[in-house]
C-alpha cells in the first residue's frame, strides 16, 4: 500500500510541486491550504507523513504542528517542516513545536523523499 | 506540457496575485493600516514569491526578493516603523518586483539600474548590507550550519593511489529522550539508517526499563551502543541523528578513542550508575504520562491495515477538495460554447413546439418554459465562470500613477471604488492597455501641477478616481480626475491647425470634448514619454470599441474631466435587434441603435451622389439601404416602405439603416463566422435562430464607416447650412 503524504502549503506553485515529485516517487497525496485548512483534512485522512510550509495564512505552521501533536488520533505523525535556508531560529521553534525534522527549500525531489523514507517506517 | 513547465506556468499566476495581494496590502499600509494581520499578507505575498522563484533558479529574482522580504520582518517584528517614507520605498520596491517577475516569465532582464536603486534603499532601511540566511532578522547562528568533517589522513596522503575506501570503526552511542518519540521520530528507523552506512552491530541496554506498573507507555528507557564499520565520515555518521540531536544523548566516536572511553567509562561505571537519568522527558509530555491505550508512535497503518487503508482513500477524496479550484481556460469556453448550443436548440424546440400549435397549458409547454428558465439560469452561471473582478487590472493602475505622478513631479492620489464589480475575463484582459493610457493621460495632462492647483484653491495633492459598476446589463468604468478640465479653446484650435475640423466649424462643448478621440489628435505638445508613445486617445476608444464598448468624455472646466467607458459583460451572448433585409434575417446590436423611425417622403433628400440623407432632430444623417450594401438587391428601394434605424457606429458617427422590417428583440449566442468561414465585410459574426436558420450580425461601424465621403458632409449639423 503506498504512503499517504499529507502536504500543508499556501502556495499553489509549492503544492504542485510536492504533488509532482511525491506522486512520482510513488506516494498518496493530500493536500491542504493552510494549518485550519490541514487539520480539517486531518479529521478525514490519515497520512502517514505530513509536510508542511511554516508562512501560512490563518494558521502557521507551527500552530499546525502544535495542533497535530496535540490530535488525539495523529499526535504520532511525521512532521516534516518546509524551511527557507538553513533557517536556524524558525527550524527551532518547529522542533520546539514537535516537528519530526525539516526540508529545506528550495528542495529537490530526491531530497524530499529521502527525508520522508527517513521518517517513515 | 511538461509538469515543471506547468508549474512554473501556475507559478507565474501565483506571482500575479501575490503581487496584487502585496500591494493592496501596502497600499493599505501607506493609508495608515497597522494591523499586523496586513504586514503579515504583505510579507507572506512576498515569501512565496521567493519560496517558487528559489525553486526555479530565478536567481535575480530571490536576490531582490530576499533584501524585500528582510525588511519586511523587520517591519514584522516591530523592528522597523512603517513611515510613509518607508511604505513608499516598498510600494517602489513592489512595482520593480513585478518588473522582475515579468522579466523572468519572459526570459528578459530588469532594468538593473532600477533595480539595484530600490535594493539599496531596502538595504539602507535595513541599516546596511543587506543580510543573508536570516529570515528573521536576527542573525542565525545555526544558518552556518558548521558540522565537524572528519579528513582521514590516509587519503590524504593517498591522493595518488586508486580510491580504496578506508573503513573506520565508530562507537555510537545513543540515548532516546521521551521527547524524541513525541516528535514522531523512531529509534528503530535511525538504527537502520545507521545501519544502512556499512556493517554494525548493537548493545541494546535494557537496564532502566522499570516495573510494568511504573512503566510510562510514552516515556524512553532504551539507550544503544552501536559499533559501525563504515566508510562514511564521522559527518554523515552523526547526519543520520540530524533530526534528534536535541532529543538525545549522542555520542560518536571512532573506534579507537572509543575503546579508551569504554575502558575508562567502566572504570567509573559504578559511581555512575545511580545518577544516570531517565528520559529527560519535556515538560509537556509527563502531563500526558499515563494513556490507557498507548499510542504507537509507529504510523496508525500498521494496527488496523484495512481500516487506515479505507481511510486515507477517502481521505484522499476528502482531502484534495478545495473552495477553488483552477480549471483551464479552454474547457471554460468550450462549456459556454455547448451551453451556447443549448441555449439555440432550446429556442429550436420551443419555436417548433409553437408551431404545432400546442396549447400554451399543454404540460410539454408548460416543460419547455421551466426548460427555458433553467437553460437561461445554465447560461447565467457558466457566464459567471468566467466573471472576474476588476480588481486586479485596477490595481495595478496605481503603479501607473505612481510612476507618472513621480515622473511629472505632482501628488496624485488615486481613489478606487466598485473593484469588486465583475466581467469577462476576456474584457479585463484587454482593459488594461487602454485603461493605463487613460490613467497616464487624466495623470500627464488632467491633474495640474502642485503649484497651480495651489493658485486655482484646490488641495495640493490631485485626485484621480478609477470605478466600476454594473449598469443595465453593463459594465461601467470611470476615470475621473479633479484636474483643470479639457482646454476646449486649445482642443479646438489643434484639430484645426491638423485639419480636422474646418476653422469656421460651429461645435457645441460635447463635440469638442470629443474630438480629442479623433485619430492624429494629441495635446501635448511634444510628444512625452508619458501619455505620448506615439498614440492618443483613438487608440484608447478603438480597444473599447473592439470589445463591443462606448466611451465618452464629460469636463468642466477648472473642475476636471470625466472619461466613461461602458462594456459589455461578456463576449459570447449580444442583445440584438432581429431584422428582415431583402428576404434575409439579420441581426443588429442592440447597442448600437439609438432609435428607429418610419422616414417620410419629405425628410428624405436625394444628394447629387445617388446618396440619399435623412432629416432628424435638425441633423442630416446618410440614409443606408443595407440590401444594397450587402448585395442583396440591386435596385434601389423606396424608403418610405422601409423601417430605419438610427444608429451610431462606435467611432460616433451617426447614420441611419433601411431594413424592410423588425421582427423583435432577442439575446443571441455570437458564432465567430471567421473561425468557421471565413471574414466578410459588413458582417462581424453569425447566430443561430430559435428556428435552426443562420442569422448574420451586422457589422453597424463597417457598414457605417462605408460611405464615409457622403457623411463628412452630412454630419454637419443641418443648422450650419
Amino acid at each position: 500500500m503506498s504512503k499517504t503524504i499529507l502536504t500543508v502549503d499556501d502556495s499553489r506553485t509549492m503544492r504542485e510541486m510536492l504533488m509532482l515529485a511525491l506522486s512520482d516517487a510513488g506516494f498518496s497525496v493530500v493536500q491542504a491550504e493552510d494549518g485550519v485548512h490541514g487539520l480539517e483534512v486531518l479529521e478525514k485522512a490519515t497520512p502517514d507523513v505530513i509536510v508542511t510550509d511554516i508562512n501560512m495564512p490563518r494558521m502557521d505552521g507551527f500552530g499546525f504542528i502544535e495542533g497535530v501533536r496535540r490530535h488525539e488520533k495523529h499526535r504520532g505523525v511525521p512532521i516534516l517542516v518546509l524551511t527557507t535556508e538553513s533557517d536556524g531560529e524558525k527550524k527551532d521553534r518547529a522542533r520546539r513545536a514537535g516537528a519530526t525534522g525539516w526540508i529545506v527549500k528550495p528542495f529537490n525531489p530526491v531530497k524530499l523523499v529521502d527525508a520522508i523514507r527517513r521518517v517513515a517506517v | 506540457m511538461d509538469p515543471m513547465a506547468a508549474i512554473k506556468q501556475t507559478f507565474f499566476q501565483e506571482c500575479e496575485e501575490q503581487l496584487v495581494e502585496l500591494e493592496s496590502g501596502l497600499l493599505r499600509m501607506e493609508d495608515g493600516d497597522d494591523d499586523l494581520e496586513t504586514v503579515n499578507a504583505v510579507f507572506r505575498a512576498v515569501h512565496s514569491i521567493k519560496g517558487g522563484a528559489g525553486a526555479f533558479g530565478f536567481d535575480e529574482l530571490v536576490e531582490f526578493v530576499h533584501v524585500f522580504e528582510t525588511t519586511l520582518d523587520l517591519i514584522r517584528s516591530a523592528k522597523l516603523a512603517a513611515t510613509p517614507a518607508v511604505t513608499k520605498t516598498l510600494l517602489r520596491a513592489s512595482d520593480v518586483l513585478a518588473d522582475l517577475v515579468r522579466a523572468a516569465r519572459e526570459d528578459g532582464s530588469a532594468d538593473a539600474g532600477a533595480v539595484k536603486v530600490i535594493a539599496d534603499e531596502l538595504s539602507a532601511l535595513l541599516g546596511g548590507a543587506p543580510r543573508h540566511g536570516d529570515d528573521d532578522g536576527k542573525v542565525s547562528v545555526e544558518a552556518l550550519d558548521f558540522q565537524p568533517v572528519c579528513i582521514s589522513l590516509d587519503s590524504i596522503f593517498d591522493i595518488g593511489e586508486p580510491e580504496a575506501p578506508a573503513t573506520q570503526d565508530f562507537i555510537v552511542r545513543f540515548k532516546p529522550s521521551a521527547g524524541l518519540y513525541a516528535k514522531a521520530n523512531e529509534s528503530l528507523r535511525l538504527l537502520r539508517e545507521l545501519g544502512s552506512l556499512g556493517e554494525m552491530s548493537v548493545e541494546c541496554d535494557i537496564s532502566e526499563i522499570p516495573q510494568l506498573t511504573e512503566l510510562d507507555p510514552e516515556g524512553a528507557y532504551l539507550c544503544w551502543t552501536i559499533r559501525l564499520t563504515t566508510t562514511a565520515s564521522e559527518a554523515e555518521v552523526r547526519e543520520v541523528f540530524e533530526f534528534v540531536e536535541w532529543d538525545c544523548e549522542l555520542s560518536v566516536e571512532t573506534a579507537d578513542v572509543g575503546k579508551l572511553l569504554e575502558a575508562l567509562q567502566e572504570s567509573l561505571e559504578p559511581h555512575e550508575a545511580p545518577e544516570a537519568p531517565v528520559a529527560v522527558a519535556e515538560p509537556k509530555q509527563t502531563s500526558v504520562a499515563i494513556d490507557p491505550a498507548p499510542a504507537s508512535f509507529a504510523a496508525p497503518s500498521d494496527e488496523h491495515p484495512a481500516a487506515a487503508k479505507a481511510e486515507s482513500a477517502k481521505g484522499e477524496g476528502s482531502g484534495s477538495v478545495q473552495a477553488t479550484i483552477r480549471v483551464d481556460l479552454d474547457r471554460v469556453d468550450r462549456l459556454i460554447n455547448l451551453v451556447g448550443e443549448l441555449v439555440i436548440n432550446q429556442a429550436m424546440l420551443s419555436q417548433r413546439v409553437s408551431e404545432a400549435g400546442l396549447s400554451r397549458a399543454s404540460s410539454v409547454v408548460i416543460g419547455l418554459d421551466e426548460l427555458e428558465q433553467l437553460t437561461r439560469d445554465i447560461q447565467d452561471s457558466v457566464m459567471a465562470i468566467r466573471a472576474q473582478p476588476v480588481k486586479p487590472v485596477f490595481q495595478r493602475m496605481s503603479r501607473t500613477v505612481r510612476e507618472v505622478a513621480s515622473m511629472t513631479g505632482k501628488a496624485v492620489r488615486l481613489v478606487m471604488d466598485g473593484e469588486t464589480t465583475e466581467v469577462d475575463k476576456t474584457v479585463i484582459e484587454r482593459l488594461t492597455d487602454p485603461l493605463t493610457h487613460m490613467i497616464r493621460n487624466a495623470v500627464d495632462h488632467g491633474i495640474e501641477k502642485a503649484e497651480d492647483r495651489i493658485a486655482a484653491g484646490k488641495p495640493e495633492e490631485g485626485s484621480l478616481r478609477l470605478s466600476a459598476t454594473h449598469r443595465s446589463g453593463r459594465i461601467v468604468i470611470e476615470v475621473a480626475d479633479d484636474g483643470a478640465g479639457i482646454n476646449r479653446a486649445r482642443v479646438r484650435q489643434i484639430a484645426v491647425s491638423k485639419g480636422l475640423i474646418p476653422a469656421e466649424a460651429n461645435l457645441t462643448d460635447d463635440e469638442i470634448d470629443n474630438l480629442i478621440f479623433l485619430p492624429g489628435f494629441s495635446t501635448a505638445s511634444s510628444v512625452s514619454n508619458i501619455s505620448g508613445r506615439g498614440v492618443g486617445m483613438d487608440v484608447v476608444k478603438r480597444a473599447i470599441q473592439a470589445l463591443g464598448g462606448r466611451i465618452s468624455i464629460s469636463s468642466v472646466p477648472g473642475r476636471g474631466s470625466t472619461f466613461s467607458m461602458s462594456l459589455p459583460l461578456t463576449l459570447a451572448v449580444l442583445d440584438g435587434m432581429v431584422v428582415t433585409v431583402g428576404g434575409q434575417t439579420l441581426v443588429i446590436p442592440l447597442t448600437a441603435i439609438i432609435e428607429t423611425l418610419q422616414p417620410k417622403k419629405e425628410s428624405v433628400h436625394e444628394l447629387g451622389t445617388g446618396s440619399r440623407v435623412i432629416a432628424t432632430r435638425n441633423t442630416f444623417t446618410p440614409l443606408i439601404d443595407v440590401g444594397a450594401v450587402l448585395l442583396y438587391r440591386d435596385e434601389p428601394i423606396e424608403p418610405t416602405s422601409q423601417v430605419a434605424l438610427l444608429v451610431e457606429s462606435e467611432s460616433g458617427a451617426k447614420c441611419a439603416l433601411l431594413v424592410d422590417a423588425i421582427q423583435g428583440q432577442r439575446q443571441v449566442v455570437i458564432k465567430s463566422l471567421e473561425t468557421n468561414y471565413g471574414h466578410v465585410h459588413g458582417i462581424a459574426a453569425a447566430t443561430i435562430l430559435g428556428d435552426g436558420r443562420v442569422a448574420l450580425i451586422l457589422d453597424v461601424d463597417a457598414i457605417v464607416a462605408r460611405p464615409r465621403a457622403d457623411m463628412i458632409v452630412a454630419e454637419m449639423p443641418a443648422a450650419a447650412e
